[in-house]
């Protein structure tokens, strides 16, 4: 399957630089999957974002350092594609004082206020009210800012997305609700859990723009998307739209059946609509020279993770005046 | 300092107003808060004076208010957001409580969530079950939040300050059968009443009464019925549950050896037992009595006005109690 079905193609370095970050994702997560395999990461929650690498990328090239980003607890990805640093990411895996979240959030809970990341949120749902929030207090400060919320397709059905959705439309926010369907919340498939599977049409009842339904494995694709989605958002009013995709690793690693569970279906997204070997193909196509460029990136993806888990491992555990620090600002 | 009689209503009105003022980022939202001039007319005139920018009517949801304060809030703004009763901020209880009170340490002190969720609380006027309650307990649970339930209008005007003030986030109550009790609020734009700190409402040698809100009302009367028969209540208004003042109530335990706990919620899992259970912990050789508690009846709320007001604690049974103990 190709990409960007004839759009404009955004020019090498730029293509380069979408794969450096997708490879180093895909890296990190699969790292996270071993080690949590190694019980080198411990606890119950732990939600990879291998296979969405496209999502997270292309909507994040969309948006400037001064806009922000803010998720669910499938985090690491966009806290990469952000461009937090691996390595106080990887602590935060382990419960290292170093750790993004000082080792008391958890992989759930990242973020980084310096890169305008705002978290990492567990609660379904729970962060959609901040993001809008967030978006006020932008528009209130008279600045142009952009929220871009990432949205998953089991959260469109509890209570906080449609208030939050529909406080954005009447207050005029600037908020890109990007909702990531990869079909399933935990166990449940969109279509017995929404009476109307194509989410982005509840853009219509809040009386936003529906931005539609794309192609989440299609990184060009994406960034086109929400390109116009954030000039929207930017100028005009909250847009929703939604980017199909697929979870590799299924829910988390409390999913232990999910390659069973799934096993023909996964097969197929990952055969035919793998969103990194089809960027690599449509590298390779539209510059073919390029290959040695990308094994470079996935050699320096291998070694920047590796390096995040030397960092990791080698930090400090919080102490106990760790834990009793930040209930309340003093 | 000069002070000006006012009831408790006018009090919050006129320290939302100051602080709106005194600083840019504060604003106010919730349902009914502008056009309609606030259900419990808290925020009346606010709207004509500063506009819909800074005073935010909202559709009915409460989920959304409480969310939309705390991300306002994380990014740097100072919201004063209302819940209509407290009853309905449990449809939010986890934007309270899983967001506005965790965050800061969740991320460990990168974000602060320096916000105010005011909250008109109580029950008495064949509201109904599901309307009636004094819930405070409830948030006071959870470390990360700050609960103030002022008795005064003075208190109610230097605590709402102190909350719009604070880096920290504060679930503020407000008793509605408060709001219309006019009492002295100081004519200082900086009257401020620091987080956690109780006061004596009146001194007394022979029991603790301790109280907050309209409890404090209960156990003045209590208080000044018992002294015509010559027992001597101390009263100790607590006005904020977090943090709690114990402090306080251990120094007027140290000098009575006997106490009453008056509240108007719940008895179960209450400020009472909590109050209770320090006391035993840490004044056991000071104790004459048995800790004695004045709750709520331990029952949903009925409509019927016969029936109603038995369930609720009031000053005499504030007298029955003490008498028990002394
Ligand atoms: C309010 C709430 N209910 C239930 C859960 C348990 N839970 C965690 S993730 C999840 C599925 C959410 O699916 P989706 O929004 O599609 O995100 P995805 O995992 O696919 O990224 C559920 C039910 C929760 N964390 N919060
Ligand atoms: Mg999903």
């Amino acid at each position: 399957m190709d990409i960007a079905n004839g759009a404009a193609l955004p020019d090498r370095d730029t293509l380069l630089d979408w794969y450096r970050q997708m490879v180093l994702i895909r890296e990190f997560e699969e790292t996270c999957y071993d080690l949590y395999e190694e019980k080198r990461i411990t606890g119950v929650y732990l939600h990879l974002y291998s296979g969405q690498e496209a999502v997270g990328v292309g909507a994040l090239a969309a948006i400037e350092p001064r806009d922000h980003a803010i998720t669910a607890y499938r985090d690491h990805g966009v806290a990469l594609a952000r461009g937090v640093d691996p390595g106080p990411l990887m602590a935060e895996m382990m419960g290292k004082r170093s750790g993004v979240s000082g080792g008391k959030g958890g992989s759930m809970h990242l973020a980084s206020r310096e890169h305008n990341f705002w978290g990492g949120f567990a609660i379904v749902g729970g962060h959609l009210p901040l993001a809008a929030g967030i978006a006020l207090e932008a528009q209130y400060s008279g600045r142009d800012d952009v929220v871009l919320c990432f949205v998953g397709d089991g959260s469109s059905n509890n209570g906080y997305f449609h208030e939050a959705l529909n406080l954005s439309a009447v207050w005029r926010l600037p908020v890109v609700w990007l909702i990531e369907n990869n079909l399933y919340g935990m166990g449940t498939h969109i279509d017995e859990a929404s009476g109307q599977p194509l989410l982005h049409k509840r853009a219509l009842a809040y009386g936003m723009r529906d931005g539609g339904r794309i192609d989440g494995q299609d990184v060009v694709a994406v960034n086109g998307a929400l390109d116009e989605a954030v000039a929207h958002a930017r100028g005009e009013g909250p847009v929703l739209l939604e980017a199909l995709t697929y979870r590799y690793r299924g829910h988390g690693v409390s999913d232990r059946q999910y390659n069973v569970r799934l096993k023909d279906e996964l097969e197929e997204w990952k055969a035919e609509r793998d969103p990194i070997t089809r960027l690599g193909a449509c590298l390779e196509e539209a510059h073919p020279d390029s290959r040695p460029a990308m094994s470079a990136l996935e050699q320096a993806a291998r070694d920047q993770v590796l390096a995040a888990v030397k960092f990791a491992e080698e930090s400090p555990a919080p102490d106990a005046d760790d834990l009793v620090r930040n209930v309340y600002v003093e | 300092m000069a002070a000006r009689n006012q009831p408790m209503r006018e009090a919050l009105r006129k320290a939302l107003r100051e602080e709106m003022l005194r600083d840019e980022r504060v604003f106010v939202m919730g349902e009914e808060v502008g056009k309609w001039q606030g259900t419990h007319r808290i925020t009346r005139g606010l709207y004509e004076e500063f506009g819909d920018r800074r005073v935010r009517d909202t559709p009915i949801s409460e989920m959304a208010i409480c969310g939309a304060a705390v991300g306002a809030a994380m990014a740097g703004l100072r919201p004063v957001a209302e819940m209509m009763t407290i009853n309905f901020a449990f449809l939010a209880l986890d934007a309270i409580v899983n967001h506005a009170a965790k965050i800061r340490y969740m991320f460990d002190g990168q974000f602060s969530v320096p916000l105010v969720f005011r909250a008109a609380s109580g029950w008495g006027d064949q509201a109904t079950a599901s309307h009636s309650h004094a819930p405070e307990p409830i948030f006071a649970h959870f470390p990360g939040l700050y609960v103030a339930a002022p008795a005064t209008p003075g208190d109610a005007y230097g605590m709402l300050k102190t909350a719009i003030r604070d880096e920290n986030p504060v679930l503020f109550s407000e008793s509605i059968a408060l709001y219309p009790k006019p009492g002295p609020v100081p004519d200082d734009e900086d009257h401020l009443v620091p987080v956690g700190k109780g006061t004596i409402r009146r001194e007394g040698a022979d029991v603790t009464l301790v109280a907050w809100a309209r409890g404090v009302e209960w156990s003045l009367q209590a208080a000044g019925q018992l002294e015509r028969e010559g027992v001597n209540c101390e009263v100790v208004d607590m006005r904020w549950l977090r943090p709690l003042d114990m402090d306080l109530v251990y120094d007027s335990f140290r000098k009575t050896n006997r106490c009453v706990i008056v509240e108007e919620s719940l008895p179960m899992y209450s400020f009472g037992s909590e109050i209770a259970a320090g006391i035993q912990e840490n004044m056991f050789d000071h104790m004459d009595a048995p800790v004695k508690r004045v709750s709520a009846m331990d029952l949903p709320l009925p409509y019927a006005r016969d029936i109603e007001l038995m369930a609720l604690p009031d000053a005499d049974k504030v007298v029955a109690a003490v008498k028990e103990i002394v």
